[in-house]
């Protein structure tokens, strides 16, 4: 390996030495890392298999504890359950009026933390990263007092409320990072062409921010339909879905709810992907 | 027009979070300092012994929660540092399918991902049933309603947590410094120690602020993985105010929380500064 490796042969490595070192663990490490990277992928999608997985269990009761054998009968009886159908109902409308008004508001909010010098900025973002920060429970037991002591009827509304509270906070700050490379003579450009601001706003500003404000626009109707502690605090009588199979684990999760949780996935998937396809596009072109 | 603009635009998201974030913040407060019963109703009477009641009757469940908070923040750093490294250092074009792979948990609803480790952990389940037909586990073996369960959910669900900032700030790192400390005779784990642990600080200070914090006031976890030797302070407060009403113990209570974890968020943002911590944990 000494002398002779000096000699370059025609289709031989260039000599180890010369070759760039970009990569500072060695490559035994690198494929042990690689593999326990892959092994803990596995561990993060397991329950999710499981999850998919039995909801094709041929079970007969309500409880869905052993494999019995395949079957695509629950995706038939999917609204078989009314309290389910009726919580999964709640949850997809209260994410999505959510998505609406926290996307308004938090992209005023973001814009305003984005663009502009002034007076209680700081304030302004200690404000959001304190609404990030705080532990959800802190959210929604406070909320809760706020309703008790006022005597507020707890219920669809209520949620609402909440899940506008800690989702604006998320889309002012994404529509913000946003904002944060954007070109301001584009602005004056088209004021100089006669624009007026809300031209200007419409024309220039929201094309260029639009990504980051459906990117929060999504973001708060996926925090919003998962919620489970600050909605339990709030919603009374009322039933959001992770409220209700929250409620089925003491006397058996039934496959419905299999079923309703692999289609949610999927869909969010499918819309992840599809998004980050369509970002590619965009980029290329 | 341009003075007021940045206030106008703030204003609506600003109203909506002082009325239900600030105001309900200030109201636990006031409430935790009450007497009386849902009944009669409360009166504010600056009942500080409400503290001293909740400390004396839950120390138990709060430090569990800070020490299972400490425990899962710790098993989460060291799952997914090696995780974070390989995939911001060795990950080439697809460290955003990486990326993809791990946050895909999210996709599925926190209530269901934890139901899920349930039914795979239940005694006689997917997993441990095989292991007791074969012997290798006796017959009473079990894994839930202990300790093991409710910080294994929890570590499983933080886990992706971790791993974004850790990523984050291990990807910002120039590999040519790694080289630079090669070319001066440092040994890998000497470069790894002094170059690159060392930049990648920001993304572990928020790392374990994003999970830390939520891990110890969880209470879906213990709910349906633990028994009643595992409840988290979580549990005791949504107890208090939702099954026995007792609004100014439960107050207090969530007060005591929040004073807690917000003195420890202090403290980092005094080390490190709330503009990296929020850089890092916002991407």
């Amino acid at each position: 390996m000494s002398g002779a490796a000096t000699v370059t042969r025609p289709g031989a490595q260039p000599p180890a030495r010369a070759e760039p070192r970009r990569r500072p663990a060695g490559r035994w490490i690198a494929v042990a890392l690689g593999a326990y990277t892959w092994l803990m992928i596995f561990y993060l999608t397991a329950p999710i298999l499981v999850m998919i997985a039995f909801g094709f269990n041929d079970t007969h009761s309500r409880v869905n504890l052993r494999w019995q054998g395949f079957t695509v009968k629950w995706y038939g009886k999917l609204f078989d359950i009314p309290d389910l159908s009726a919580a999964l109902r709640n949850s997809l409308l209260i994410a999505l009026f959510t998505a609406v008004i926290s996307t308004v508001l938090g992209t005023m909010v973001g814009l305003s933390l984005g663009r502009y010098r002034f007076r209680g900025l700081a304030a302004l973002d200690l404000l959001m990263f304190a609404n990030i920060a705080a532990p959800e429970l802190v959210l929604g037991a406070a909320l809760l007092t706020l309703f008790i002591t006022v005597q507020f009827q707890r219920g669809f509304l209520t949620i609402l409320v909440a899940h506008v509270m800690f989702t604006i906070a998320y889309v002012a700050v994404t529509v913000r990072a946003r904002l944060a490379g954007f070109d301001r003579t584009l602005e004056e450009a088209a004021q100089d062409l006669g624009a007026d601001p809300w031209a200007t706003f419409r024309k220039i500003t929201l094309p260029l921010i639009f990504p980051g404000i459906l990117a929060g626009a999504l973001l708060s109707f996926a925090l919003s339909i998962d919620d489970f502690v600050i909605t339990n605090f709030n919603s009374g009588q009322t039933q959001t879905f992770p409220i209700w199979v929250f409620g089925a684990t003491r006397v058996g999760v039934p496959p419905q709810v299999n079923v309703m949780g692999t289609l949610i996935f999927l869909g969010g998937v499918g819309l992840a992907v599809g998004n980050a396809i369509a970002a590619r596009r965009r980029a290329l072109e | 027009m341009r003075r007021t603009a940045p206030y106008l635009l703030a204003l609506p998201g600003v109203l909506w979070l002082a009325a239900f974030f600030i105001v309900p913040i200030v109201m636990t407060l006031s409430v935790s300092l009450q007497t009386g019963n849902v009944e009669q109703g409360f009166q504010f009477t600056w009942h500080f012994a409400n503290y001293s009641d909740a400390m004396r009757l839950y120390h138990v469940q709060f430090v569990r929660s800070i020490v299972y908070g400490l425990i899962v923040t710790g098993v989460t750093f060291l799952l997914a540092y090696p995780m974070a490294y390989w995939i911001a250092f060795h990950g080439g074009r697809r460290k955003t399918v990486y990326l993809f792979l791990i946050l895909l948990p999210f996709f599925v609803s926190f209530v269901i991902r934890t139901v899920a480790w349930q039914f795979i952990l239940s005694d006689n389940g997917i997993l441990l049933g095989p292991l007791k037909n074969l012997h290798l586990l006796g017959q009473d073996f079990h894994v839930l309603a202990t300790s093991s369960a409710v910080v294994g959910g929890l570590t499983y669900n933080y886990l992706p947590f971790m791993v974004l900032p850790l990523f984050v700030s291990l990807e910002r790192i120039d590999p040519t410094l790694v080289e630079a400390a090669n070319d001066l005779y440092a040994s890998r784990i000497r470069a790894f120690l002094r170059v690159v642990f060392p930049l990648s600080i920001p993304g572990v200070f928020a790392g374990v602020l994003l999970t830390f914090v939520p891990v110890a006031a969880d209470y879906i976890s213990a709910s349906i993985l633990g028994g009643t030797s595992t409840t988290m302070i979580g549990n005791v407060i949504q107890t208090l105010y939702l099954t026995n009403n007792d609004y100014p113990l439960a107050s207090a209570l969530s007060f005591i929380l929040m004073a807690v974890l917000t003195a420890g968020v202090l403290v980092y943002a005094r080390v490190l500064g709330t503009q990296r911590v929020y850089e890092v944990a916002s991407g």
